[in-house]
């Protein structure tokens, strides 16, 4: 194609995301977004004005080089486009699907002023998709073996993009999990329909192929200590995550049917509950029954489209402020309500109610409204008076959020942590109060996203690369 | 996958496991339990450890087959393979000289008290075994627990072995004939709990259960086991699994383990045979592996 002007390429519309319609994949776990096909990510790849100062660069947490690896796209060199990717995103295939594009590089897209940004986030899933479906080339190189020896403790994704680059800088990595299979959230909470298992165990084949060792069923902690990894390896990484689930506090928690999101979610995700019994973990038939998720979170999405898919009749958030202020991702809301999800917005939970045998039956909720704004020019929810409601409903699933495991902590007592438990890094190598010990991901920030957790893996890898070169100096 | 060195029924569906586990038996205490799946579309269950051999690197697991997984695990022999093997979890046992120790348990729960009963004993206690079971064949490891307790006290609900009637009863007599009881152990099935509970309150002596909740992870992620114990919500199985037996809700306890008594019905009837197409079919590959 001919080299377009910029007032040309800003006349090309965006490009919509292809998906399955929405009265079909309310009732199947495959995947809701279907993907670009060639033609349309080499046209919407043309809607860049390939900008001198990329501001969308600036927008992303690890300042992927997305003018560049678009250019790539449009002329048709999707392998060089997804190498591109790589060297500031070690999952690209991933954060294509599950970064919060609208609040990074396509919120400050120079296009957004007039019109629709370019479409960055589904472009970062072609290219990667394209090389993980057609490359056979390995591009990865491996330098020369160090011999230092690293112990990565959690295979979330701050663990896999941490041991990804220390491999490739040549020393033995080995990456501990304590569940029994490695991705973190990508496989234990992110749903079936929205981040495929096959995408994060490509990943994990690929770094297993490329050298690093994966041990599943090992709990640091309990299996084997922090101190005792360190008599065995030269340095540290700790990315375990936040996985401590909140409860709401309110009575009536320990009424059947009532769930926290990472058990509802494990179990279905991890656990395959929704193909019972042909997998032997249970969870609760919830056929033609009413559903109450809290939350409104990319969890809370996850866990209300889950319970649609297996079989619910109402599917409900329950969310305490307005939609406006839900943290989820935009196109999840979107997607959430095509699937018949109802939204009860203003809506605080004052009890679940049970029956004689302890079986959840009901949800009793507070109507809110926005009150005057507070100092910080927010208006805070304040309850309505005497506007209660009871909604009978069958489960009730918990998300609103996570605080940070303690067996870390309380197993390294030297380890320093703040009062919520979160582990204190200097930011700008993510190195602990304890030598040779790094930390990042959601344990040092709390439940975050999985890009920022994969930019703090990266970055302590380079300390750690460092570290192990010039040790005195740390 | 971990092997299992040995296998052997030692009562009616409870079977004992030795499996090779080293980096478990290493740092195995009293009190903990593992994880494990038996096959890729299994389950993962809690089992406290019952015994652990740190130099020869194994563990044992005593288990009544129940449940679809438990039933589909009785099935496996010495040479087997279970799938995945996550521990030690939970805390251990507190263990210190309070005197006199009372260790009770009531059918498979003996396996579970055993460890600690044996503890117990290493810090300097007298300790009383009380072993429950419905009939003769149903007590279990008492040589084992005869070589480190004081005191043995076999007992069955229908008389046929040792003193008739539960082992609150034995334990009442034992209070009744002046016997000075500084510490309960109790572990077992849930009303035996709660009622060993009710006999040591008036007497205000330290009792201490080994609550046995649904559990998915075994590390705190999931709040699937929360508990409540004393008004508040715990997680069995980082926070426990032993928790003071005059403070837990054992009615909650006993409810939420009801949680999926429809499912677990239509697994043990439809699909038992399931778990082990899967796990057979696993094996095979193992093994064609194992050849090239
Ligand atoms: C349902 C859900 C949906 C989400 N959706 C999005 C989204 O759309 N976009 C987005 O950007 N973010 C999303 N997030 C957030 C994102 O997934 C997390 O921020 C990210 O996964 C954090 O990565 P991590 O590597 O720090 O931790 P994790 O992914 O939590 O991984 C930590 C790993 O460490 C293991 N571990 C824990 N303790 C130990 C131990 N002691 N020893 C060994 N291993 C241990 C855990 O089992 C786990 O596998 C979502 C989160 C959830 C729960
Ligand atoms: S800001 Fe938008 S138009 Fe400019 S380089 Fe980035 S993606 Fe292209
Ligand atoms: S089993 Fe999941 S928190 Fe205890």
């Amino acid at each position: 194609m001919a080299e377009l002007k910029t007032k040309e390429r800003m006349q090309i519309p965006r490009h919509d995301m292809p998906e399955q319609e929405p009265h079909q994949r309310a009732t199947n776990f495959e995947e809701v977004n279907l993907g670009y096909s060639i033609e349309i990510a080499m046209e919407e790849a043309e809607r860049c004005i390939r900008c001198k100062n990329p501001v969308c660069v600036d927008g992303c947490p690890v300042s992927v080089k997305i003018p560049e690896f678009i250019k790539m796209i449009a002329d048709g060199k999707f392998d060089e486009a997804a190498e591109i990717l790589k060297t500031d995103n070690a999952l690209p295939a991933v954060c294509g699907r599950v970064c919060p594009q609208e609040e990074q590089c396509e919120a400050v897209c120079v296009l957004a002023k007039k019109g629709k940004p370019v479409a960055i986030g589904y472009l970062e899933r072609f290219a990667a998709d394209w090389q993980r479906k057609h490359s056979n080339l390995k591009h990865a190189h491996v330098q020369q073996k160090t011999g230092k020896k690293v112990a990565i403790v959690g295979g979330g994704p701050a663990g896999l993009s941490c041991a990804g680059d220390l491999i490739q800088m040549g020393h033995d990595v080995t990456v501990f999990e304590a569940l029994h299979e490695i991705g973190g959230v990508l496989v234990y909470g992110i749903p079936e329909f929205r981040l495929p298992k096959e995408i994060v165990r490509a990943e994990v084949d690929a770094l297993h192929e490329l050298g690093v060792e994966f041990v599943t069923n090992y709990v640091i902690g309990l299996t084997e200590t922090i101190e005792e990894l360190q008599a065995r390896f030269d340095a540290i990484f700790i990315g375990v995550g936040a996985g401590l689930p909140y409860f709401l506090n309110v009575p009536g928690e320990h009424l059947n049917g009532v769930y926290s999101s990472n058990e509802f979610l494990t179990r279905v995700n991890l656990m395959k509950a929704y193909d019972f019994p042909n997998n032997v973990t249970p969870i609760y038939d919830l056929k033609d029954k009413n559903v109450a998720v809290f939350g409104g979170g990319n969890t809370a999405m996850d866990a209300v489209r889950t319970s649609k898919r297996m079989g619910a009749k109402r599917a409900m958030i329950c969310y305490r402020r307005t939609e406006k202020e839900m943290p989820a991702r935009v196109e999840e809301i979107k997607h959430a309500k095509e699937e018949g999800i109802e939204f009860m917005l203003l809506v605080a939970p004052l009890e679940l109610v049970g029956d004689d045998n302890g079986v959840l039956r009901a949800i009793k909720l507070q109507q809110m409204e926005l009150g005057e704004p507070d100092s910080s020019g927010r208006r805070r929810p304040v309850p309505i008076k005497d506007a209660i409601e009871e909604i009978p409903v069958d489960a009730v699933v918990i998300a609103i959020g996570n605080g940070s495991n303690p067996i870390i902590s309380q197993t390294t007592p030297e380890l320093i942590v703040n009062k919520w438990g979160n582990i204190l890094v200097d930011e700008s190598n993510m190195k602990t109060n304890m030598k040779g010990i790094f930390a990042g991901g959601d344990i040092v920030t709390g439940g975050a996203t999985v890009i920022l957790a994969m930019g703090a893996g990266r970055t302590a890898a380079k300390a750690i690369d460092d570290y192990l070169k010039n040790p005195e100096t740390w | 996958m971990n092997k299992i060195l040995e296998a052997k029924f030692i009562g009616p569906d409870i079977k004992l496991f030795k499996i090779d586990a080293p980096k478990i038996a290493l740092k195995q205490k009293a009190g903990q339990f593992i994880i494990l799946r038996i096959a890729e579309n299994g389950e993962r269950i809690p089992l406290t450890i019952a015994d652990s051999h740190k130099e020869e690197g194994w563990i044992t697991l005593i288990v009544q087959g129940i449940g679809a997984t438990t039933k589909a695990l009785n099935q496996l022999e010495a040479g087997d393979f279970v799938r995945d093997l996550v521990g030690p979890l939970g805390q251990a046992s507190h263990i210190e000289n309070f005197g006199t120790a009372v260790s009770i348990g009531g059918g498979v729960g003996t396996a579970i008290a055993y460890p600690t009963a044996k503890a117990l004993k290493a810090a300097g206690n007298k300790v009383i075994s009380i072993i429950g079971g419905r009939s003769k064949q149903h007590v279990i490891l008492e040589n084992e627990l005869a070589a480190t307790s004081d005191e043995v006290y076999p007992c069955t609900d229908d008389g046929s072995y040792g003193f008739h009637g539960f082992v609150t009863q034995k334990l009442q007599q034992l209070l009744d004939s002046g016997e000075k009881i500084d510490f309960v152990l109790a572990i077992g099935p849930i009303p035996m709990m709660s009622a060993v509970a009710e006999v040591t309150r008036p007497h205000g002596i330290k009792t201490v259960v080994s609550l046995n909740p649904v559990m998915v992870d075994g590390t705190g992620m999931c709040g699937g086991c929360r508990a409540y114990v004393d008004g508040k919500q715990v997680f069995v199985c980082v926070d426990g699994p032993e928790f003071d037996a005059h403070q837990v809700d054992f009615k909650i306890l006993q409810q939420r383990n009801r949680t999926y008594g429809i499912q677990e019905q239509a697994a043990l009837e439809a699909h038992m045979c399931n778990i082990d197409v899967v796990y057979n079919e696993e094996l095979k590959n193992k093994k064609i592996a194992e050849s090239i």
